[in-house]
């Protein structure tokens, strides 16, 4: 019904009416809204509460529970470690290829986490092209092993870490470590003492998103590291498993994550929904 | 300044494009050498060379005769006080001040000594675990300057040190800084656009229009002889370049209307003549007694400045002239007026251009 604003009707004032929210975009933003909505109301409405608690207190449950959270907490340390020298070199330092360099690392970004795991398997396998040096001289192989459940993350979840580090970075005024080294500061004590504590929020919310998208990584992490229970089996993995045997234990691994992504939603709303 | 023992000794080169710098410096120890010029004259270009965070495209940089032309900043005996002061806000203000004695090595109790020493001597004892966004803007300077000097710099570097002070902490904040400077055995170059700050501060000013040195000498001698028109714009001096034969001055004016002057020394060439706005008269009729210095002009505005008012006139010269609020109520001025501005000869400083 197109309507206008009734001329009786109060306005409050000193606020300017910005007039009605034309009908196509409100109905597709209604439907899109909807859309995404929707399958979460689905999830809490086919939970079996009942049983809920002692479902979630399973073996299997807690197994896969404690294996993702190590793993992705181990991933996120792992990235943190080399995606903030990453992200420093990217943001500070001028050397030639660095857009190059930079595109390269957010190809893992859109990358189908799937390809990630071949990748991975290509070079870091028994055969690969490092992974088979790793095997003649260690013994060791990485594929389907519980460090190989952390190495896919790493490959999938640091970039969000870098891309995150680098934006906050090049918006810190630069003046400030200037400053620092008028007063004798080294580069390394610059960023130590100035660059980092300065970032440290930016630093924060990057390991949240990559910790969350590490706990949630399914294509890489079963393409690299399989699916086996207890070892490599994460949440996703073992959603993905349970579908098909008992949907119940599949719905409840599902709440668990959902709970977690609220979880993060919450420790990043200043930085996303907390915008105007 | 004696040529001897200059505690900074830099000729600064810096081209970029559409602008370059090129100016030497000479600072002597306990001495205090102000830049002074408008925005974009390359003021501050100068001083981040000094500090070694804009590399040089030509010339040096000697500090007590050491070349540090090729140092880092890190690396340069130098303290700087920033425009916006640039404290860290995650450390506390004792923290700020020992930065730079833990970085060149001090232990961490003995850079915390140091620096309460210097904070207790700026009078800012009470606030040293304080956060400096606590502070007021006038507290967070000195901070700035106790961290600058706690690194015992040979050459202190001051970027506009009272800008971002309102105009009622500056005048407090500049007789407490003329005291530091005092006291500072180094060299100490500051920048500022505020002619006051420089007479105030600095022992000689050195004026950069447009990436050059255009005048350079004493507070003093710089004010009452100007030699360009910012100069003369910036210490509120009427300033004329013309050509002098004995005591008249032809006026480099608009063809037609050429103003001439008449000054108390003869003169010969081409030279600057300058009076101070309060040497002008106002008359609404032609004076008596012939003085030699009368021209009729066009009111163009009136400014008010507490109980003085500036007149500015145009016609065969622009002329700024300072009355009293009586004085202008009497002659009843309003722009578009026509008038009869007077200055004896006596007053107007005439030096060779």
């Amino acid at each position: 019904m197109p309507v206008s604003t009734s001329p009786e009707r109060e306005r409050r004032p000193g606020r300017p009416s910005a007039g009605r929210v034309p009908w196509p975009l409100l109905l597709p933003a209604l439907l899109g809204l909807g859309f995404l909505v929707l399958p979460l109301v689905g999830l809490l409405v086919r939970a079996p509460w009942p049983t809920l608690g002692r479902r979630l207190l399973s073996a299997e449950v807690r197994d896969a529970l404690v294996l993702s959270l190590t793993t992705a907490t181990a991933a996120t340390a792992v990235s943190l470690l080399l995606g903030v020298p990453l992200a420093w070199l990217l943001a500070r330092t001028r050397f030639p290829g660095r857009r190059v360099v930079r595109a390269l690392v957010t190809v893992p970004l859109v990358l189908p986490p799937v390809v990630g795991g071949v990748a991975l398997l290509l070079v870091l396998g028994r055969n690969g092209l490092l992974g088979r040096y790793l095997y003649e001289w260690t013994g060791y192989s990485l594929p389907f092993t519980t460090a190989g459940v952390v190495v896919a993350q790493v490959f999938v979840a640091m970039p969000f870490l870098v891309v995150g580090v680098e934006g906050a970075l090049r918006g810190t005024d630069r003046r400030y470590e200037e400053a620092a080294a008028t007063l004798g500061a080294s580069r390394w004590t610059v960023f130590r003492r100035v660059t980092l504590p300065m970032v440290a929020p930016g630093v924060l919310a990057g390991a949240v998103l990559c910790w969350s998208r590490a706990l949630g990584e399914f294509g890489a992490t079963i393409m690299f590291a399989g699916n086996f229970p207890g070892r490599t089996q994460t949440v996703p993995l073992a959603v993905y498993l349970a579908m098909q045997r008992s949907p119940e234990a599949a719905i409840v691994l599902s709440l668990v994550l959902l709970a977690v992504s609220v979880l993060v939603l919450v420790l990043l709303r200043d930085r996303w929904t907390g915008a105007p | 300044m004696t040529s001897g023992k200059a505690v900074l000794d830099a000729h600064l080169v810096v081209r970029r494009p559409g602008f370059g710098l090129d100016v030497r410096l000479r600072v002597g120890p306990g001495r205090v050498l102000a830049l002074l010029g408008p925005n974009g004259a390359g003021k501050s270009t100068a001083l981040r060379a000094l500090a070694g965070l804009l590399p040089l495209s030509g010339g040096h940089v000697l500090v007590d005769g050491v070349d540090v032309t090729a140092e880092p900043a890190e690396r340069r005996p130098v303290g700087v006080v920033f425009q916006d002061y640039l404290l860290f806000p995650h450390l506390s203000v004792v923290e700020n001040v020992a930065f730079g004695p833990r970085c060149q090595g001090m232990p961490a109790r003995r850079a915390r000594r140091l620096a309460l020493d210097l904070l207790a001597e700026m009078g800012l004892d009470g606030c040293a675990a304080a956060r400096p966004r606590r502070l007021s803007g006038g507290q967070q300077q000195r901070v700035a300057l106790a961290r600058a000097l706690a690194v015992r710099p040979r050459l202190l570097l001051l970027d506009e040190p009272l800008a971002a002070l309102d105009a009622h902490t500056r005048v407090s904040v500049r007789a407490q800084l003329r005291r530091r400077l005092a006291a500072f055995a180094g060299a100490t170059v500051l920048v500022t656009h505020d002619p006051l700050e420089a007479m105030v501060l600095a022992d000689r000013v050195l004026v950069l229009e447009d990436g050059a040195a255009v005048q350079e000498g004493a507070p003093a001698e710089v004010a009452r002889r100007p030699r360009t028109g910012y100069v003369a714009r910036l210490v509120g001096v009427n300033l004329y370049r013309g050509r002098a034969a004995g005591t008249r001055v032809r006026l480099a004016g608009p063809p037609g209307a050429e103003a001439v002057l008449t000054v108390a020394e003869p003169r010969e060439g081409e030279v600057f003549a300058a009076f101070p706005p309060r040497a002008v008269a106002l008359y609404r009729d032609r004076p008596g007694g012939s003085p030699r210095n009368a021209w009729p002009l066009t009111v163009d505005g009136v400014e008010h400045f507490g109980d003085q008012v500036r007149v500015h006139l145009t016609g065969a010269l622009e002329v700024s002239a300072d009355i009293t609020a009586a004085a202008l109520a009497e002659l009843a001025l309003s722009p578009g007026l026509r008038v009869w501005a007077v200055v004896k000869a006596t007053e107007v400083e005439c030096y060779p251009a």
